[in-house]
């Protein structure tokens, strides 16, 4: 009984760690190629919770359609984001662009919570139940976890195989190098900002497939996508991938063995002790 | 640099404070005590942070984990040892200084976002922990008695007896900025928030500046944090360690300038004034009340700030003033 | 002997940016550091002060050993340096820069002590009229004297200059060249880094030169310019190996 149990968790924190790990892929791509911690990761996927909720309620559209509507309003939402509110302070001291975001981040749960209050939305879409031997899982949270994997493939495939792609790594690795090559670095700044977005409001509606949310819940995810990115190490797409996985396993499997409020002690312990001892996450290769 | 003139904000600063704290006390009105009350504990959170923040340079977004510790020590002793608020507020400033002195060297190491995020990273852990501590109440907290507060002249005599204690610390903290400031070690802070790797080559010992400044900027909070939980009559994990808070004392602290002695004042008075109004007005901007929005607008106005004036008011106006002076007549 | 080096390496991964170099100063001299760019001359100031860790080798600072030592515990022993790369702290007005440098160098003065000591770097640099200013608004010229105003305010007894002729225009080269000679007047030792040549050799007592991180003369400025195996080090470099590159392409230290 025991070790089933244990498995069950451990598939259920491997569903939901790999959107969790979408998620900090937006987070984690922004920082490796501008150096801003966004804070405004929150509240887009929230954006995107509500996106995938209001297209199937109001538009009747099936949510894997709504999805793709979220995946576009994230990228122009981010592409607008970073015009009006980061690009004056990317070399600015950290500070102004955490706070730049922030901004955004308030004005954001502002206006959503005048529009929307505070209380729990449900889409509570089925599509059945998976089951493998003794292991049942709903089939939401796998479609989700397969969607989450493809669009981080698609990344992958974007980042290496297109122009484009090369561009933003070429800015990334050296931007003033980038910008001497012709690269124009600040239209790939922008649709950088707008993909980190995308990602963060795809995994908003892919969390929101399964699980009930409200205009806070992003807050809580954002959380979670930090420690992910530091987990990973700042700025290494893999890295959280792997964070994502990682921190679903814990919160699948600690509540196996304790109380389930140990488990953000132990996230949120780990993650300050990686930033001591190890700031390049766990992939990195030392300080 | 004369004596005088090095202490001119400082002075400025504290003798504003006395006056304004001095008006709901002259005016005997419950509604602008509670209004200035939440201004100056803001003032004292912004002064502290500003140690920080603007005189050694570096942000920390969980400066909160602070005013929560402090108000769960004071608390304990309150309700659980029968303390004095006196001894509560010590032993709140105490304990937050003393988490500060253990966690500084090791914290502030790192640097920029890093530093940021870890700073995040313990407040939500200590957050969690208070959680599954059941001596403190676990997720439930713990609440006061009201008795005690008979001790007191009764919950309308603690109320005046907690303002006019807000306004001392909160002077406490502005006056520890002016001095700071205007000091030996202060410069050092200064040099190592301008340039870190210069300041070790000048002769800084920066972690030894780092740490000292870290200290002083968590008693504070840790004070206003017993004497705040003890006047609210109850505390609990949630209420305690709010990460908005602690990134609005950010958003005070540059508003009116980091770096500088008024700017926390400034910042943190414009802040909590413009906010309550916020809160309680009943304009209209095309159908949408102004009050269901307060928290857009507080970002908007926070837009503006990093992007128009990123040195703060002060900061801003101390800038006009140097430039007029420095051009050659 | 004030400084003395015995065969510091420093390998950044598998560069090795200084190798074996020996060398002493004895007090009072001025000792020139000449070299082709890239030849490691910064990054030997950089492991004498202790910004970078050496590979190998010692360092002694009046018989005693620095190497191992933070910066920080350096400056306190009596050295003081500017940098290439001009590191003024910008936000900061000239009089608090060179405050900062009389609190905290040799003799951790006190703000009162210190401000009279600055004032006299100024004075002797002549920014006395830019004290008010913040340094960040200054020309590199004037950032170059408040780097040694700085360093001269923590009355140090080992200064180490790099570069700081380069970018100046003639008359300012004079200017600094006289105060450089008073500065070692005053019983200061100095090891200065210089690319203009005349002044090096007008100033010297002694040069070393390396090239490609090894120490290959060390002597009288007049038989080191006449060494073959120096001009041979300079060959291919058409005109003096001048001051093409204050702009500071190489990095000063590890961030
Ligand atoms: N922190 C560092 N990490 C890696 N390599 C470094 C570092 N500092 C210097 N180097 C390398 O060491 C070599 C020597 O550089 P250094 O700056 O000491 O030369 P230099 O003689 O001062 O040149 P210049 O005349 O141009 O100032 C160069 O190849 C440089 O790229
Ligand atoms: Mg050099």
């Amino acid at each position: 009984m025991w070790s089933e149990t244990l498995l069950a968790s451990t598939v259920d924190g491997l569903l939901i760690g790999v959107v969790y790990g979408l998620a900090a892929l937006g987070l984690t791509l922004i920082f490796g190629v501008m150096n801003v911690v966004n804070l405004a990761h929150g509240p887009t996927m929230t954006l995107g919770m509500f996106g995938i909720y209001l297209s199937a309620t109001k538009l009747g559209l099936h949510p894997f359609a709504g999805l793709v509507l979220v995946a576009a309003g994230g990228l122009l939402l981010g592409v607008g984001i970073y015009v009006v509110a980061v690009k004056r302070v990317i070399d600015a001291p950290h500070l102004a662009s955490l706070l730049a975001t922030f901004s955004v981040n308030l004005m954001i749960v502002g206006v959503a919570t005048a529009i929307f209050s505070t209380s729990f939305r449900n889409l509570s879409h089925d599509l059945g139940v998976l089951r493998a031997g003794p292991i049942a899982v709903p089939g939401t949270r796998v479609a989700a976890a397969l969607l989450a994997v493809a669009v981080a493939a698609a990344l992958q495939v974007f980042l290496t195989r297109t122009r484009l792609g090369k561009y933003v790594r070429a800015v990334a690795a050296n931007r003033a190098a980038a910008e001497l090559v012709g690269i124009p670095s600040a239209r790939v700044l922008a649709l950088s900002f707008g993909i980190g977005t995308m990602l963060a409001a795809t995994a908003g509606g892919l969390i929101a497939l399964s699980l009930p949310f409200t205009v806070l819940s992003g807050g809580v995810y954002e959380l979670k996508s930090f420690v992910i990115v530091v987990l990973g190490g700042l700025g290494n797409p893999l890295g959280a991938l792997v964070g994502g996985v990682v921190l679903g396993l814990i919160e699948g499997i600690v509540p196996v063995f304790a109380r389930a409020t140990w488990v953000p002690v132990l996230e949120y312990g780990l993650f300050v002790l990686i930033l001591l001892v190890r700031p390049s996450g766990l992939l990195g290769g030392g300080r | 640099m004369g004596t005088q003139r090095r202490h001119a904000p400082t002075v400025v600063a504290a003798s504003l404070l006395v006056l304004s704290a001095a008006l709901p006390a002259l005016a005997g009105s419950a509604s602008m005590r509670e209004t200035m009350f939440s201004v100056l504990l803001a003032i004292g959170l912004a002064a502290s942070l500003n140690i920080l923040l603007g005189y050694c340079g570096y942000a920390s977004f969980g400066h909160v984990v602070f005013f929560g510790i402090g108000g769960y020590a004071g608390f304990y002793l309150v309700a659980v040892q029968g303390a004095h608020l006196a001894t509560a507020i010590a032993g709140g400033g105490l304990v937050a200084g003393a988490f500060a002195a253990g966690l500084g060297a090791a914290i502030l190491r790192l640097r920029g976002p890093h530093f940021a995020l870890a700073t995040i990273g313990v407040n939500e852990a200590v957050k969690a922990l208070i959680v599954n501590i059941e001596p403190l109440g676990g997720p439930t907290g713990m609440n006061l008695n009201v008795s005690v507060f008979r001790a007191y002249g009764g919950a309308a005599g603690m109320l005046w007896a907690a303002y006019g204690t807000a306004a001392a610390i909160a002077v406490g903290a502005v006056v520890l900025g002016g001095l700071v400031r205007t000091s030996r070690f202060g410069l050092g802070l200064l040099v190592i928030r301008e340039d870190e790797d210069a300041a070790a080559v000048l002769g800084v010992v920066a972690w030894r500046y780092k740490v000292g400044a870290y200290v002083l900027s968590a008693v504070f909070p840790g004070m206003l944090g017993a004497l705040f939980f003890f006047k609210q009559g109850v505390i609990e994990p949630a209420g305690a360690f709010r990460l908005d808070l602690s990134v609005e004392l950010l958003v005070m602290v540059m508003l009116g300038g980091a770096g500088t002695v008024l700017g926390p004042l400034v910042g943190a008075g414009s802040y909590q004034l413009l906010r309550s109004g916020l809160l309680t007005s009943d304009l209209e901007v095309l159908g949408v009340r102004i009050r269901d929005v307060q928290l857009a607008v507080a970002g908007a106005l926070l837009l503006l700030v990093v992007q128009l004036v990123p040195a703060g008011l002060v900061g801003w106006a101390r800038g006009r003033w140097l430039a007029l002076r420095s051009r050659p007549a | 002997m004030i400084l003395h080096l015995h065969r510091v390496t420093k390998a950044f991964g598998g560069l090795v940016a200084v190798r074996d170099v020996t060398f002493a100063v004895a007090p009072g001299q001025i000792a020139g550091l000449i070299g082709p760019n890239g030849a490691g001359k910064t990054t030997l100031f950089n492991c004498i002060n202790g910004v970078v860790p050496i590979t190998a080798g010692r360092v002694e600072l009046d018989g005693r050993a620095i190497s191992g030592l933070p910066p920080h515990a350096v400056a306190r022993l009596g050295l003081a340096r500017t940098h290439q790369i001009v590191r003024p702290l910008k936000e900061l007005t000239v009089r608090e820069n060179t405050i900062a440098g009389a609190c905290f160098g040799r003799e951790r003065h006190g703000l009162k002590a210190a401000a009279r000591l600055a004032d006299e770097a100024l004075e002797r640099l002549e920014l006395s009229s830019l004290a008010a200013v913040p340094a960040g608004n200054l020309t590199i010229a004037m950032k170059k004297r408040l780097e040694l105003a700085r360093a001269l305010a923590a009355q140090p007894r080992l200064l180490l200059l790099d570069e700081v002729l380069a970018g100046l225009n003639a008359t300012e080269v004079g200017q600094m060249v006289r105060t450089i000679r008073s500065i070692r007047e005053s019983g200061v030792t100095i090891v200065m880094i210089e690319h203009i040549m005349h002044a090096v050799m007008a100033l010297s007592d002694r040069v070393l030169v390396i090239d490609r991180g090894t120490l290959i003369a060390d002597g009288e400025p007049k038989a080191v310019a006449r060494d073959p195996a120096v001009i041979a080090a300079y060959l291919g470099k058409p005109s003096e190996p001048a001051d093409a590159d204050q702009d500071g392409v190489s990095p000063e230290a590890p961030r």
